[in-house]
């Protein structure tokens, strides 16, 4: 749904901005194809590496480590996973929701979709092309910390 | 052609990897390659009209304009901006990063522009309604507050560890 709203206002956009001028559009489509071409190699490299961790550690696995494990480790261990995985948030969420309903705590969940979110190690590469090894690695690292602080402060409020 | 060698090195290193392990294990192999496909066309899906309005952004918005809302002395209006810029996103945290290079090239303030990130990782609107649908509203109201607090946090953090040097270099990356 929300996917439609964006092409939609890509597609108008583009047909003000076409409208307004032909030369300046085309800069633009220009633009984003380059910017687009050159994260390429990364972008597909990380899509072949996300296929082979989850082939290898299935939802069941995951449910497994997380359903059994339970306090500090289980935290941890789900914002490992969550840092190093990269899901789609339409199938995290229900991911999500099943681990709870297979008897992951609260804290367990919200630290693994605070760092699903907020933390991500196969994606470095690109952050690093943007931001510098130094920030982008600063930020990963206090994002997950925070996460842990999420997980806390749910726990206690839940 | 040895630089389009180059570039997509370790993305071929990956396919012949792949290509191993489904004839080593060809189950986990052809999950794998499922997986990967299913990715890319849900990615494919997002990933066009994102980069179509980087574009636009790049050629129509100039470096006053972007200076004056999200610049260093915007103040809360820049912050504002740039969460709303983060929130009403959609797509993976990484297509953030080239509209964040955009951003930095036209004058954001890199603290902004950590907002901006934080924003898009944590409080895009579509998927704080799936979050709710899927874990309920008090789960993901108490993760929105802290997440706000945090974001707010982190690009402080982020900001205030990079000394002159490397802001220079980040400019420069993003040049």
């Amino acid at each position: 749904m929300f996917t439609y709203i964006l092409y939609a206002a890509a597609g108008i956009s583009l047909a003000i901005s076409f409208y307004k001028d032909r030369k300046k559009t085309k800069m633009a489509l220009m633009k984003a194809w380059k910017s687009l071409e050159n994260i390429l190699p990364q972008f597909l490299s990380i899509l072949i590496v996300i296929g082979i961790v989850f082939a290898v550690l299935s939802p069941e696995t995951i449910t497994g480590l997380l359903g059994t494990s339970s306090g500090i480790w289980g935290i941890l261990g789900a914002a490992l996973i969550g840092s190093i995985t990269l899901i789609p948030g339409f199938i995290a969420f229900p991911l999500a929701a099943a681990l709870l309903n297979n008897g992951a705590g609260y804290m367990q969940i919200a630290s693994f979709v605070s760092t699903l979110m907020m933390v991500g190690v196969v994606t470095l590469p690109i952050e690093i092309k943007t931001f510098g090894k130094r920030a982008a690695i600063l930020r990963n690292i206090s994002a997950f910390v925070f996460s842990l602080i999420v997980a806390l402060v749910i726990g206690v409020v839940l | 052609m040895k630089d389009f060698l180059k570039r997509y090195k370790i993305l071929l290193i990956l396919l012949a990897l792949n290509i191993g392990i489904g004839i080593a294990l060809p189950e986990i192999g052809a999950k794998s390659f499922d997986l990967t496909k299913a990715n890319l066309i849900e990615m494919l899906a997002v990933i066009p009209p994102i980069f179509i309005l980087l574009g636009l952004l790049d050629v129509w918005v100039d470096r006053a304009t972007m200076i004056k809302y999200t610049g260093k002395d915007a103040g809360l209006k820049g912050i504002l901006i740039a969460f709303l810029l983060g929130s009403a996103a959609a797509g993976p945290l990484y297509a953030a990063f080239p509209v964040a290079g955009v951003m930095i090239r036209k004058g954001s303030s890199l603290f902004n522009v950590f907002i901006f990130i934080g924003a898009w990782s944590t409080t895009k609107i579509p998927m704080l309604t799936f979050e709710a649908a899927s874990l309920g509203p008090a789960f993901t109201i108490t993760r929105l507050i802290l997440s706000v607090i945090g974001i707010l946090l982190i690009a402080a953090i982020s900001d205030k560890a990079l000394d002159k040097e490397q802001r220079n270099k980040i400019f420069e990356l993003n040049k």
